[in-house]
């Protein structure tokens, strides 16, 4: 009966249909991130994570893997940017390795840091992993880190409790070596989403209220403030069923669909790979098993990589990307309109 | 059997136009115009006003819609429990202030 529902439902929120009210089309425009899942290993497990992360996951990117997108960065300078996920991405044993090597590549390196993976470490030895800070400053890299909101009530409600003190010490940490301070160049970006099935408020707001709170109560400073809409997927799409929230959810999505956000989606401009080396039009899609297809009808992988064939490829769209372009848009970096 | 208050029929709000269309258009101009964007007041200002008088008023579509809307316009709870207690107070403060007629007919009745 679920699964009934759910293809119904489904068909409610045609995405592409939208497209076609607002004569919208949307190829690819360019591969300039090469965003890579490596883990779905984490030490929290959230309920809105769209990946199911937790302790208990052990998918890892191969070697063999790592060397793979290593070698389609040296090949293709116009990949301009790795962003570098998971899971929590610090507990892949080759995390350094990639980052080491990434930035000698020349490459902007980002890092969706949890924060907490600074305390907890791996969930298996609980040894902290205290070292982050200064290696991601030492290499440059730009740190983005989720921070459901400036107060405990809502990011404990979401990431679990005793997050936010954590976070407060993790992001104090970043601080201490540069992070967020005016002239060191070492970005820290925080991401907030709603922690039910509502829209983000105006972006720019939202940070002046973050970076007003964070220096007045625990003298944190940051750059900027990513506001990510909730994708109805997975564990956040389970918590909608449960509660009898998913029509009204995605009726409110649908509703404010926005021409605008949705020029700007991030599927245009990336390439998304997972723990196998599979390609994705993005992260969402990577967890939903909606792979880019190679010309053989099998999935497209980081090891066969051709540009020139994906930029023709056409974008798989499902009914969860209207979560993308509701709104002011959303995007792994923020808003898109 | 019936009842009152479905939380269902708050999408039907539109509806309030069915038997009087043009009326119900100027309203929902003027309502859009009022609450839906930044004016002297923020959104968030205006939706924290109007999840105070959603609860003073006591219609149960209106704190829902104004819970939600305060989230998305980036209030705290805090701020919005702080609004609720204004309207809190209005009611008590109102209550007691008819305190003041009361002495005045005391005063009238007692010799």
């Amino acid at each position: 009966m679920a699964d009934d529902a759910g293809a119904s439902a489904a068909s409610r929120y045609d995405f592409e249909a939208a497209l076609r009210r607002h004569g919208i089309a949307l190829p690819p425009l360019a591969i300039d991130t090469l965003q890579l899942n490596i883990t779905k290993r984490c030490n929290q497990a959230c309920r809105h994570c769209h990946v199911d992360a937790s302790p208990a996951r052990t998918e890892m990117l191969s070697p063999a893997g790592i060397a793979a997108c290593l070698d389609v960065l040296a090949q293709h300078p116009q990949i301009r940017t790795v962003d570098i996920t998971g899971g929590a991405p610090e507990l892949h044993p080759q995390f350094a390795t990639l980052v080491e090597r990434a930035t000698a590549l020349g490459r902007h390196v980002m890092v969706r840091h949890n924060l907490t993976v600074q305390l907890d470490g791996d969930p298996a030895t609980r040894v902290p992993m205290t070292h982050l800070p200064a290696f991601f400053a030492q290499h440059r890299v730009e740190v983005v880190s989720s921070l459901p909101y400036y107060q405990a009530f809502f990011t404990d409600a979401q990431r679990g409790h005793g997050v936010f003190q954590k976070s407060i010490e993790a992001l104090q940490r970043l601080n201490a070596v540069g992070y967020g301070q005016d002239g060191s160049g070492l970005q820290l970006n925080l991401v907030y989403n709603p922690v039910g099935p509502y829209l983000p408020a105006a972006q720019a707001s939202l940070e002046a209220d973050y970076k007003q709170s964070l220096m007045q109560h625990f003298g944190i400073r940051f750059n900027g403030l990513f506001t990510i809409t909730n994708m109805p997927i997975h564990r956040f799409r389970l918590h909608l069923e449960k509660s009898g929230q998913y029509a009204a959810y995605m009726d409110k999505l649908l509703a404010a669909f926005n021409p605008a956000a949705a020029a700007g989606v991030m599927c245009r401009n990336l390439i998304s790979v997972d723990h196998r080396g599979h390609l994705y039009d993005c992260d969402f899609n990577q967890q939903l098993d909606l792979p880019i297809r190679a010309p053989s009808g099998q999935a497209a992988t980081i090891f066969d990589f051709d540009p020139q064939r994906l930029l023709k490829r056409s974008i798989r769209f499902g009914d969860h990307c209207l979560g993308c372009t509701a709104g002011a848009g959303s995007s792994c970096g923020g808003t898109t309109a | 059997m019936s009842s009152y208050y479905e939380s269902e029929d708050l999408k039907k709000f539109g509806d309030i136009g069915r038997h009087a269309k043009p009326l119900a258009d100027e309203f929902f101009k003027y309502y859009g115009m009022v609450t839906g964007q930044d004016g002297a007041l923020s959104k968030r200002e205006k939706a924290l006003i109007a999840l105070a008088v959603a609860h003073s008023e006591k219609c149960p579509y209106c704190i829902d819609a104004y819970t939600t809307a305060c989230l998305e316009s980036g209030a705290n709870p805090e701020q919005m429990a702080e609004a609720v207690h204004v309207a809190a107070v209005m009611k008590a403060g109102i209550t007691l202030a008819h305190t003041i007629q009361m002495n005045n007919h005391l005063d009238k009745l007692v010799l």
